[in-house]
């Protein structure tokens, strides 16, 4: 090409001078302080954790005298043993896992689904339903708690699985990844199976969404951790007992436990237990966004 | 580049071709956003507009919002907020802590969620899925878990506390205490400060949060950092390594290539981040639903807080969705400082496309 500027042609000789030792000793110390902050801030970020896991075995008085301390004296199975016989956390678990899976199989094929048509299909209207979508990002949850209520009630969907499940199928945040996703992916590919006949769902289907296992991975993901979250929604679609999910069940434990003194391990095993589903989606998909973000189109 | 692909058909075949993929395009369009039209509508469009009649009528809770006993208040409710009265104080309370939560933990996780992603995105780094794995495994815990084992480290008697002790000092009451950082000790409000905005007085609202606050943020930076790290190194791994090869070569420092090669690139991922993090702490919740209720002295009540409370708890339903539009409002204008400020300048990009050719 006739436009290569001439900076590039000279640099071509530098770079074998560049492999010398200078650079590989400064490298080497770049290296080191790199491990070093790297490793400091992972133990931020884990440790709390592993005194959330040994708290759930301490007694409370012992949580309370030592609470850095990761051997528990003595081991106490005391928290656990109240909360799986005399509490209701097995119910909001199975509660959370039904809503879980549904909302999170909803949102990835509805969400990605958008995205394309908003990123690729060019249709009237296509702005408009985008701006929508932008806008309806900015309503604040708090906003819909009451109506909400109001409109599930409305629906007859009041205490009931579909109340809980159907207004978390779709979220506008998780059609704004997608399309941005989508739009990063080069058109070539898509227009070759196009012109050879291929529908847009079969376009869809086929070609564009197994490239785009990196962002459909970060919208399970998102999904997951979203549904698995959410708490207002939850206050205001149910009020059965037997319909409570884990986050308004704990939430709950955690207030009125409050008042009985603190009682810290019963509610940090409540937690620490209802993280482990969430955290064991995350380390299936862990090798997944390591290795499918790179290469899907270069070519 | 399509274009070209295009016109190698012949003339004829290629317009008729054109013309059916436009209208199936079309149809299908419809068809695959219809799904999440129907349901943000229903379970978004439909309660707001239900919502913003609330917050104009004086309705109390009772039946339906839409039956006939329920009056139309103008902007009553809206005018209870700047009014004056312990409405309006609560609001401005409300409104101070959250300003100041969006000030700190905004920037705050952004930068640290870039430079978490810069930092596991290095190549020669041995074991960077371990260490990804442990700055994003906060986000994956609910917000219930995470507070309640944040207030078990920040007692009294906790872990925090521990730790200052180890070094020498003396830790705070963390979520019993009201103190505003900013005042460093101070308890009288100085006379040239006592003038007073929404019923906060300047002092207060140059004060910065409370202590207790500063907990709760602290919490939001450890649990979403890991969620944006995430848009990040999407980001970064669909970058092509050829630009940044190129300015290695051509001698630019680690700095440089960041700065002029890098960060231009990740402009619109900065944007989604910097846009997700003001709508999200602007609705802070969950936390305050969980922890504190407010309290202490109401230093970590959010507008998103206190609609809730004065609507299911003081059953004030039309003050309640007042506050709540307030706030959608104020969410709005939010998001488009970043698309302000991140739009696109054309010396700039003129720059980046002269380097990649």
């Amino acid at each position: 090409m006739s436009m290569t500027t001439p900076v590039a042609v000279q640099a071509v000789a530098p770079t074998v001078v560049r492999r010398g030792r200078p650079g590989l000793r400064r490298s080497g110390v770049a290296t080191l302080v790199t491990y070093l902050v790297l490793i400091g801030l992972a133990v931020i970020y884990i440790f709390p954790f592993l005194i959330n896991v040994v708290t759930m075995v301490k007694t409370d008085a012992d949580a309370a005298a030592n609470p850095l301390s990761l051997i528990p004296d003595p081991w106490s199975w005391g928290a656990l043993h109240r909360l799986f016989l005399n509490s209701d956390f097995p119910t909001w678990f199975k509660n959370s896992v039904i809503i879980t899976l549904f909302v999170t199989a909803g949102r990835v094929f509805f969400d990605s689904l958008a995205g394309y048509a908003l990123a690729r299909l060019p249709f009237r209207g296509r702005r408009v339903i985008f701006g929508s979508l932008v806008a309806v990002m900015a309503v604040p949850s708090v906003v819909l708690l009451i109506p909400k209520f109001l409109v599930i009630n409305q629906l007859g969907m009041f205490n009931s699985y579909s109340g809980l499940i159907i207004p978390l199928l779709a979220d506008a945040a998780g059609v704004f990844i997608m399309k941005n996703f989508f739009e990063s992916i080069p058109v070539s590919v898509e227009e070759a199976a196009r012109i050879d006949g291929a529908g847009p769902f079969r376009v869809f289907w086929s070609i564009v969404l197994p490239m785009a296992t990196p962002a459909v991975v970060t919208i399970v993901i998102l999904s997951f951790q979203g549904s698995w979250n959410e708490l207002g929604h939850f206050i205001v679609a149910a009020n059965d007992p037997s319909l409570t999910p884990l986050t308004k069940g704990v939430a709950q434990l955690a207030s009125g436990a409050l008042s009985a003194g603190s009682q810290y391990p019963v509610k940090l095993a409540a937690g620490a237990l209802m993280t482990i589903p969430v955290a064991v989606v995350f380390f299936i998909f862990q090798r997944r966004i390591m290795n499918a973000a790179g290469g899907a189109v270069k070519e | 580049m399509s274009t070209g692909t295009v016109t190698t058909t012949p003339d004829v075949k290629a317009r008729r071709h054109h013309g059916g993929v436009n209208r199936r395009d079309a149809t299908a369009g419809w068809l695959f956003t219809a799904p999440v039209i129907i349901l943000l509508g229903l379970f978004l469009l439909v309660p707001v507009l239900l919502a913003l009649w609330v917050s104009v009528s004086d309705w109390t809770g009772r039946g339906s919002p839409l039956s006939s006993g329920v009056n139309f208040v103008g902007l009553e409710n809206y005018r209870s907020l700047v009014a004056g009265g312990l409405t309006t104080s609560d609001f401005g309370i409300a409104l101070k802590n959250n300003l100041w939560y969006v000030v700190l933990v905004v920037p705050i996780q952004t930068m640290l969620a870039m430079v978490l992603a810069l930092l596991v995105n290095r190549e020669n780094v041995k074991g960077r899925g371990v260490f990804r794995t442990a700055y994003y495994f906060p986000s994956v815990t609910s917000t219930v878990a995470i507070t309640v084992l944040w207030l078990f480290l920040f007692s009294t008697t906790g872990a925090i506390n521990k730790l200052i002790a180890f070094f020498g000092g003396t830790g705070p009451n963390w979520f019993n205490d009201p103190s505003a950082i900013f005042h460093f000790g101070a308890t009288t409000t100085p006379t040239a400060l006592s003038g007073s905005f929404l019923g906060v007085t300047w002092w207060d609202w140059i004060g910065g949060p409370s202590v207790a606050m500063t907990a709760i943020m602290a919490m939001a930076i450890f649990t979403t950092s890991g969620t944006f790290m995430l848009l990040f190194l999407a980001a970064l791994q669909n970058l092509s390594p050829e630009v940044d090869e190129a300015a290695e070569v051509d001698g630019a420092t680690g700095f440089q290539r960041w700065w002029y090669v890098t960060l231009p690139q990740l402009r619109p991922t900065v944007f989604t981040v910097v846009t997700l993090g003001l709508i999200g702490c602007w609705q802070v919740f969950d936390q305050i639903y969980t922890a504190t209720q407010g309290g202490p002295a109401k230093t970590t009540l959010t507008p998103a807080y206190l609609s809730y409370a004065t609507s299911f708890g003081s059953q004030n339903w039309g003050v309640g969705a007042a506050i709540a539009f307030v706030l959608f409002f104020i969410i709005i204008v939010f998001t488009l400082i970043p698309r302000w400020f991140l739009r696109e300048r054309k010396p700039r990009q003129f720059t980046i496309g002269k380097a990649t050719s």
